[in-house]
């Protein structure tokens, strides 16, 4: 923004107030990014060395969190879990977005057939059960973990196409897109230049809520075992392999299991703060 | 369709003239358009032999010995040598004649597997959908009333816990410290009898409450904090009824309309949660089942189990809808977008 103009009241733009919780919030994620990123060089130790004849201890002060069952240190698995925690749901996130902001423009702007045929689409997509798809497609295809991410990619492309269709019919009735058509702007034009960045900001709130569901998602598949290869630091593979070390070391389970949480919680709260926000 | 206009517009007309026609047609509507969703899913469910990696002849014999009789056997009862529609022709109507094929593991047939498992699934299903209709309509409406007091935010705060935890995680937590520090409940296995059953499903069946009852939570609330605005509560206080008769006569009723609408989540989380829950507290249910049957390649086993869960909800779906239209007549007028 450029320097208020003499004259120009304070009102304009209110200066933004982040609630506590959502500081709380992002400075938990920007946590888990640091660990993402920076994960050689936090973590205490590698977290693929196995120590067979250590196995599984609880915390001490050689390892923080204790050794899962090969004797890893379970801290370094968590520093590094970080990593596909945050890819793989920013990929589903921002990929089924890209997907539904195109088919929702479109279907909800030019209407039509077309409209009715992404719409019968979406519809059939609402009959699904959204997990039980992804273990049942992911469990037989088989492939890793970004198979799993594709998979969620196309389920949650649905959804958000609603998402944005319905947004576009808010926008359509309102006098800027007449004016946009008496000028004799082109539909292209009108539905990127002139109504994507209105709706961007709903956008952007379930971009976030989708991350967190995601996260979940392929956490959640990860913990049947199925999508992420086996021995890679993974918050929902740490839960699947070392369940059977509750009584020895509980903390291999509950720290990828609280990290999860976390991370979800927090996502969830600033997807909807943003919605509360800029989206109303 | 245009635009806005919500499809249910052309039978908004007739409707007019009296609530039987509509009803009926909106109904006959309603499943017709269910028949060609089971009709595509069970496509998807049959094309899932194909689907899997290698040669379907191999998926369909398992762990068997592969002689050439037991192959010209599968060839045979499959139908493998046919078109590949015309093998789910055949297939589909095995199905409906409810025969879901053999297990490859022991040579069992699916449909009995499924009835040995049923049980425990039902069992932890039924009791879930008690807590997350009876803990999340009352959490949401206590919210609602109590609305911008502390307690009103530490319910929210609940469901925002309650979305982003899926039930895997919560019930890690639950096992470890109810459990394992407390020993207040078993840990391991369905229990036998209604209440030692009852008992050992405790746990499992908050840990998939509480991932559901989250959107029950938030849809109440928002549903009452809507009704308690509205003209008819004043008018109803200024005449002075007590506030209790206002909550439980008018504005709770009118409140749980919204709910109903959301069923369909809550059966999709609770089918959905019942897989991870079981496969968290070892349970023999249809949920572990089918992760079983998963890591086994066990393709007739899966195709049943997966069948069985989407056509439920499915027609779970169809049940709400009829019931939504036959308790709220505006939505036979269109009034109200589904």
């Amino acid at each position: 923004m450029s320097v208020p103009a003499i004259g120009e009241t304070r009102r304009t733009r209110q200066p933004l107030r982040v609630p506590i919780v959502i500081l709380i919030a992002a400075l938990i994620i920007t946590g888990v990014a640091i660990c993402a990123v920076l994960g050689e060089r936090i973590a205490p130790d590698s977290p693929f060395l196995q120590r067979l004849a250590v196995g599984d201890t609880p915390p001490s002060s050689v390892h923080i969190a204790g050794t899962d069952l090969f004797g890893r240190d379970v801290l370094s698995r968590v520093i590094y879990g970080a990593r596909t925690a945050l890819v793989g749901p920013v990929v589903v996130a921002a990929g089924a977005f890209a997907i539904a902001t195109l088919l929702g423009l479109v279907s909800g702007y030019l209407g039509g057939l077309v409209d009715s045929a992404i719409m019968r689409w979406v519809d059939f997509m609402f009959a699904l059960p959204v997990p039980l798809v992804a273990i049942v497609v992911v469990g037989v295809v088989g492939g890793g973990y970004w198979t799993a991410v594709l998979v969620l990619v196309v389920l949650f492309t649905a959804p958000d196409t609603r998402i944005v269709r319905s947004a576009v019919l808010e926008q359509r009735p309102l006098p800027y897109i007449d004016a946009a058509r008496t000028l004799g702007i082109s539909k292209t034009r009108i539905l990127f230049v002139h109504i994507l960045p209105n709706i961007a900001p709903i956008i952007l709130a379930y971009v976030v809520l989708d991350f967190a569901f995601a996260l979940v998602n392929l956490a959640g598949l990860s913990f049947l075992g199925l999508g992420i290869e086996p021995g890679t630091p993974d918050w929902g593979r740490m839960l699947f392999e070392n369940r059977n070390i509750l009584f020895s070391n509980p903390v291999a389970l509950l720290l990828p299991a609280g990290m999860i949480i976390l991370t979800a919680v927090s996502m969830n709260l600033i997807g909807d703060w943003l919605f509360e926000r800029f989206a109303k | 369709m245009h635009g806005a206009t919500p499809s249910t517009g052309s039978t908004a007309i007739s409707g007019r003239s009296g609530d039987g026609p509509s009803l009926v047609i909106f109904v006959t509507r309603r499943v017709a358009i269910t028949i060609p969703l089971l009709l595509l899913i069970s496509f998807g469910v049959f094309a899932l032999v194909h689907i899997a990696p290698g040669d379907p002849v191999r998926s369909l014999l398992g762990a068997r010995a592969s002689d050439p009789a037991t192959l010209a056997a599968i060839r045979a009862r499959y139908h493998l040598e046919d078109p590949f529609l015309v093998q789910y022709g055949y297939w589909l109507w095995q199905v409906i004649r409810g025969d879901l094929g053999v297990s490859i593991q022991g040579n069992r047939a699916v449909t009995s597997i499924i009835a040995d498992r049923l049980g425990v699934t039902i069992f932890l299903s039924l009791m879930s959908t008690t807590l997350v209709l009876g803990l999340g309509i009352l959490l949401g409406a206590v919210a609602a009333f109590r609305r911008g007091t502390r307690l009103d935010r530490a319910i929210v705060m609940f469901g925002v816990f309650g979305i982003s935890s899926p039930a895997f995680v919560t019930g890690i937590f639950l096992l470890y410290l109810f459990g394992v520090l407390l020993h207040w409940f078993p840990i391991f296995g369905p229990g036998r009898g209604f209440l030692d059953r009852a008992w050992h499903l405790t746990l499992p069946a908050f840990a998939l409450a509480i991932s559901v009852m989250a959107i029950v939570v938030k849809i109440t609330r928002a549903a009452m904090i809507e009704e308690l605005d509205r003209d008819y509560v004043t008018f109803a206080r200024a005449r002075g009824l007590s506030s209790r008769r206002i909550l439980f006569a008018y504005v709770l009723r009118n409140s749980l309309i919204p709910v109903v609408t959301a069923a369909g989540l809550v059966v999709v989380g609770i089918v959905a949660g019942a897989i991870y829950v079981e496969v968290t507290f070892s349970l023999p249910g249809l949920g572990a089942l089918t992760v079983d049957a998963i890591q086994k390649r066990d393709i007739p086993t899966i195709q049943g189990t997966t069948l069985l869960f989407s056509a439920f909800v499915l027609l779970v779906n169809l049940a709400v809808d009829v019931i939504y239209t036959v308790i709220d007549p505006r939505i036979r007028f269109g009034r109200v977008e589904s």
